[in-house]
């Protein structure tokens, strides 16, 4: 900050050089993903769901997904009414689906943020100090990525109190950023070593500057890819942890349906409507991030090569 | 052969290094051979995790909110002495508390509050058809997969490495269990017109002995469905990580030279491309055994298959916590010991990883 101010010389021109740089880059990413058909049609859902989600309270107003207040036939199968039928208290399927992706995907998206944030700074502190401390938190991201997720998150879930859409974010959030570090820090490690933060070192610059400054933006790319990836897993985790009853009733994501579906008998009564539509929509969102994430992979580490 | 014997004795000499070891143990060695040392630091490595699984595991369940007897009692009828001795034992300073767990976690005091039974007897009859499932279907999924991965990563950008690829990323994307209930519900219920043919949820059918032919017939015949469900999901995987391991191999100049050396490309696949493959493969599959164990909690679930997976459904539903805590600290032992059966079989199979 101080030496801002003292070689201030150029006053908005590095920061417009900087923006310009940025924005440059930008548009030649956006260049190469737009090549890239599998990552193309991944966007091409995801605006679709997202569309949804955001115009669900205006197709289907709120009293259409309250459990008293549905007026359809319990059950029914698919009709020109209700075209994809209702569920067991008579609500249409339809509506819970557009109502469920808002909860899938702000889970999705929020969890995301928290092991993002996390995983990052932990990554990069890890790869930076060379000390005790870079080792414990290298130690800790070992102990994470091995310990298996859903027991660990079921564990997590019933101490925070399950039934709340903010516990399954925060569980998600806390039990998935192992992966992300260990990644960022290889990353780090491989950044640290080149010339130019080797001369801001001897410029004197100290431990923060140097992860905020040179490191952060040159694993950004990388983790900008690996958030799309990490979305998916997200959105996955909480159709699961929903599934097992953890979800918040109220606000029933598609995994809380499937659950609803599963524990209320839609099996045997052979009801597939109730069954396969909230799954074919995880398995297409989560889909639509996953290609998502492989064209961005692709365009930040271009050794992957055309895989 | 002498690297194996390293390993191999690195491992089962047990994690306590003890006095530096005598040189010219191993032969012609200097001091701690490359193999054992490895070995060594591997399974300290899985000791720190089994302890940081403990400190988790003692730790977490104290930190929940009110009443621990209520919790760990919820809903049955304790002889007072009984609770007494457990309020007396909770009573005790937390560090000493820790310390009499870890000298023996499995001998929890407590009860499972659904069952009222001791949480490890519990635990352990569970084990079995858990390890039956998810044993046979990673052993049919890794088949599948690995060979799918091949076919697909040797041919790349070919129709069927398209199609495979599509197919895989799609199961990749799917909830488990979801796919379990659709296979249950077209298969098992029957859909539009059509009967069923599998059985819908068990291990067998009640009032058949398992011990006799019959009864291993109709325990297989019940293990269909389910068995499906996993490995569809789990060969994804598999798939996946063989075809871009093959792919990353493809342009090793070894395979130049073998080609160059006039072999068949069959030969050159088999031979020089494929082992060389299936070693990042392996070891991705047995890091992800975490992800084998969410399967098979969901799975089972939607299967009613009496393993430890409808078990941690069970006393999560409860929550039956006594429970919960010792089926998390099993899943998680089962992980780390396959991780680190992995790193030492990895080790004997690609010296580089040693150094």
């Amino acid at each position: 900050m101080a030496s801002d101010q003292q070689t201030g010389g150029a006053p908005q021109g590095r920061r417009a050089i900087a923006r310009a740089r940025r924005r440059e880059a930008l548009a030649r990413g956006w260049g190469q993903f737009r090549t890239r058909r599998a990552g193309m049609a991944g966007l091409g859902i995801l605006l679709f769901f997202t569309l949804s989600a955001l115009l669900a309270p205006v197709l289907f107003p709120p009293e259409t997904i309250s459990v008293t207040r549905a007026t359809g036939e319990l059950l029914a199968p698919p009709s020109g009414e209700f075209w994809l039928g209702t569920d067991d208290s008579g609500r249409s399927m339809l509506a819970l689906l557009a109502w469920g992706a808002r909860v899938s995907l702000t889970v999705g998206i929020a969890a995301t943020l928290i092991s993002m944030v996390i995983g990052t700074s932990v990554g990069i502190a890890s790869g930076h100090y060379h000390g005790f401390g870079g080792a414990a938190l290298q130690r800790l991201t070992d102990w994470v990525l091995v310990i298996p997720f859903l027991p660990l998150a079921i564990v997590l879930a019933t101490v925070l109190g399950g039934g709340s859409t903010v516990t399954i974010i925060v569980v998600i959030g806390v039990t998935s950023w192992a992966g992300t570090a260990r990644l960022i820090r290889a990353q780090t490690l491989s950044v640290e070593g080149r010339p130019y933060l080797e001369r801001s070192r001897a410029l004197g610059s100290g431990n923060w500057h140097q992860m905020t400054r040179h490191v952060l933006p040159n694993v950004f790319p990388l983790v900008l890819a690996n958030t799309t990836l990490t979305v998916a897993i997200a959105i996955l985790s909480e159709t699961t942890l929903s599934f097992l009853g953890l979800g918040d009733p109220l606000r029933p994501s598609w995994g809380a349906t499937l659950d609803q579906a599963f524990s209320n008998g839609a099996v045997s009564a052979g009801a597939w409507w109730y069954i396969g539509p909230p799954g074919l929509c995880v398995v297409l969102v989560v889909l639509s991030f996953t290609m998502i994430g492989r064209a961005l992979e692709q365009i930040v580490n271009p050794r992957l090569g055309g895989q | 052969m002498s690297l194996i014997q390293d390993v191999a004795g690195g491992g089962g000499h047990d994690p306590v290094p003890g006095p530096p070891p005598l040189p010219r143990k191993d032969k012609g060695g200097k001091g701690l051979s490359p193999g054992a040392s490895f070995a060594l630091r591997k399974t300290g490595a899985a000791l720190g995790t089994l302890f940081f699984v403990l400190v988790v595991n003692f730790f977490l369940f104290r930190l929940l909110p009110g009443d621990p007897i209520g919790m760990y009692t919820r809903g049955r009828n304790v002889p007072a002495e009984q609770l007494a001795q457990l309020r007396a034992e909770l009573d005790r300073p937390i560090l000493e508390q820790f310390l009499t767990y870890l000298r023996n976690p499995f001998s929890s005091t407590i009860d499972s509050a659904q069952f009222n039974r001791p949480v490890w007897e519990l635990v352990t009859e569970r084990i079995w058809p858990t390890l039956l499932l998810v044993g046979t279907a990673i052993v049919l999924a890794s088949i599948i997969g690995v060979w799918i991965g091949i076919k697909a990563g040797w041919k790349r950008g070919k129709s069927f490495d398209k199609v495979s690829t599509g197919v895989t990323l799609t199961l990749y994307s799917m909830p488990e269990f979801w796919l379990g209930m659709i296979l249950l519900i077209v298969f098992g219920v029957g859909v539009l017109g059509l009967p069923g043919v599998f059985p819908i949820g068990g291990i067998s059918t009640p009032g058949v002995d398992t011990s006799s032919l019959a009864g291993w017939l109709d325990v297989a015949w019940h293990m269909v469905l389910p068995v499906t469900t996993l490995t569809l999901v789990y060969l994804a995987e598999y798939a996946l990580v063989m075809r871009s391991s093959l792919v990353d191999e493809m342009d090793e100049d070894y395979l130049t030279t073998a080609r160059a050396k006039g072999l068949s490309d069959k030969f050159v696949r088999r031979r020089h491309a494929v082992p060389n493959a299936l070693l990042p493969t392996i070891t991705l599959i047995f890091l992800n055994l975490g992800f084998t164990v969410s399967g098979a909690i969901t799975v089972e679930t939607v299967f009613s298959w009496p393993g430890l997976g409808l078990l941690s459904y069970e006393a999560l539903r409860g929550p039956d916590v006594a429970l919960l805590q010792a089926i998390f600290l099993l899943f998680s032992i089962g992980v780390v010991l396959a991780n680190l059966v992995a790193d030492l079989l990895y080790a004997v199979i690609d010296p580089r990883v040693r150094s």
